[in-house]
């Protein structure tokens, strides 16, 4: 029977929670890597038992974590051991160095500011080799690994994409969102927090902001700008990779020309501002946004939590509210903690800054907590294991 | 040897003991000592000291012999009672407050 591991991220350490395919029954492990932040935390599509996972802290920095046996145990790679003479130098895991000379971007007076490595929001494993990871890292840049994490390269065609023009916002500049297509592992979408979302189609050589259509009226002083956009959650069905769908800092964006145009698709939600974004798993257009109340109050409408469901979309959206509490909740559900799984009756995931995660089994027409008091939930990625 | 006590994470980190014992040649220095641990325990490479600038972290400190020594130079000597172990060196991280 087919079972399910969710891979929590939190402010202090990770869980896995784990149940079979009924979805109901969850055991939750104790905290891996306990008091470190732990922004994401996600495994190989190829190889389920190998998961990827950077912890990182304000005091020690930045620290990449595997696991080859689920989440049973974990090292750092390359750093087990000290090496013999004509082994692979230790100690590279952690090293995130931008390539070439250090450009600047805008800083927040308007100056000009160096790029520094801060720590990886998002990693994203292959597709089809297990040795084989992009990060997103803060400030924005993607890189990756070939060897299993053991050594970094910055692909820093990215931050030629109008680089000195991108400016942080108030959570930093971080790119959190990477899309690999499916169909074509040398087209990669990105989006970055505060620079918008870019698009290559030479595995990461060259880049173009893919950004027309995007409105930010109150945000940037050129609402129509090619990079300036605040971003904050891209999500594609593998099945239609040329259609994107997007949470925008205020928007919710669909483009079905793989980000050469943009049109909104927010319609009738009862506030268009938010941070995750996901698609079904067998239905391309059953899409999925958590509404916040405004960029000024974090939390949701009216103190009741409430996912959309678009079956169109977008446009139309009807509030799925089944075992969510609809009274005094004052979370908050980040960019990175929504998720879906693959089991014929389709998994819906979702983590909260207070500490719950949620599941749906039905397709988001029911839901109940999995665990309700961990520490914040930065981030929510499912396994679907045979 | 020269006695180094490491804050609780990077203890896991390195898996080790409250107390790591290192040979940092002579003189000790404080860039000896974290050449010598960083040899020694691969994982703690960028935690005490960034990676790209070998700068130490701001939230990291150095203790010993009830002194503050993280604003020393790198090549700073330790104290004799570090270098002969009668005292270890503290690697601390710094206190947060909120």
């Amino acid at each position: 029977m087919s079972s399910v591991r969710v891979l929590a991220g939190t402010k202090k350490g990770a869980f896995i929670l784990t149940s079979d395919g009924k979805r109901e029954q969850w055991k939750v492990s104790s905290p891996h890597f306990a008091g470190w932040e732990m922004y994401h935390v996600k495994g190989s599509p190829v190889d389920p038992d190998r998961i990827y996972a950077p912890q990182s802290s304000s005091w020690f920095g930045q620290i990449i974590q595997r696991s080859n046996d689920g989440g049973k145990t974990w090292s750092i790679p390359g750093g087990e051991k000290i090496p013999e003479p004509g082994e692979f130098p230790p100690g590279e895991a952690n090293k995130f160095i931008y390539e070439g000379e250090v450009h600047t971007h805008k800083w927040y007076d308007g100056t000009q500011h160096p790029w520094e490595f801060k720590r990886v929001w998002h990693l994203e494993p292959s597709l089809t080799d297990p040795d084989f990871v992009y990060a997103g890292v803060e400030d924005a840049g993607l890189f990756k690994t070939t060897d299993g994490g053991k050594s970094w390269k910055e692909l820093p065609g990215l931050r030629s994409a109008k680089g000195s023009l991108w400016q942080p916002g108030a959570g930093g500049m971080c790119l959190h969102t990477i899309i690999v297509d499916p169909t074509n592992p040398r087209r990669i979408f990105v989006a970055i927090s505060a620079a918008g979302a870019f698009r290559t189609d030479d595995a990461g050589e060259t880049w173009q902001p893919i950004n027309r259509g995007l409105k930010s009226a109150y945000e940037i002083p050129d609402p129509d700008a090619q990079v300036g956009h605040c971003v904050h959650r891209m999500a594609m069905h593998p099945s239609r990779p040329s259609v994107l769908f997007m949470q925008k800092h205020w928007d919710v964006m669909r483009s079905d020309n793989a980000g050469d145009m943009w049109h909104e698709v927010s319609g009738n939600l009862p506030t268009d501002f938010g941070f995750p974004i996901d698609v079904h798993a067998h239905e391309p257009e059953t899409i999925y946004v958590v509404p916040i109340t405004s960029d000024s109050e974090h939390f949701p409408p009216e103190g009741k939590l409430r996912v959309y469901r678009s079956r169109t979309g977008g446009n139309e959206w009807e509030a799925l509210t089944k075992g969510l509490p609809q009274q005094d909740c004052y979370v908050n559900v980040l960019r990175d903690a929504m998720a879906v799984d693959t089991l014929d009756s389709c998994g819906i995931y979702f983590g909260t800054t207070g500490g719950q995660v949620y599941v749906s089994a039905d397709s988001g027409d029911s839901w109940k907590p999995i665990v309700r008091d961990l520490p914040a939930v930065l981030s929510v990625e499912v396994q679907t294991l045979p | 040897m020269i006695r180094v006590v490491l804050p609780f994470h990077l203890r896991n980190l390195a898996r080790v003991n409250e107390e790591v014992l290192l040979d940092a040649g002579t003189p000790a220095t404080l860039e000896s000592v974290l050449d010598t641990l960083e040899r020694s325990y691969p994982a703690l490479r960028g935690t005490i000291r960034d990676h790209a600038t070998q700068q130490r972290r701001p939230f990291v400190r150095f203790f010993a012999c009830k002194e503050d020594l993280s604003h020393e130079p790198p090549g700073f000597e330790l104290p004799s009672a570090v270098a002969t172990g009668a005292e270890p060196l503290f690697i601390i991280g710094a206190m947060a407050g909120g």
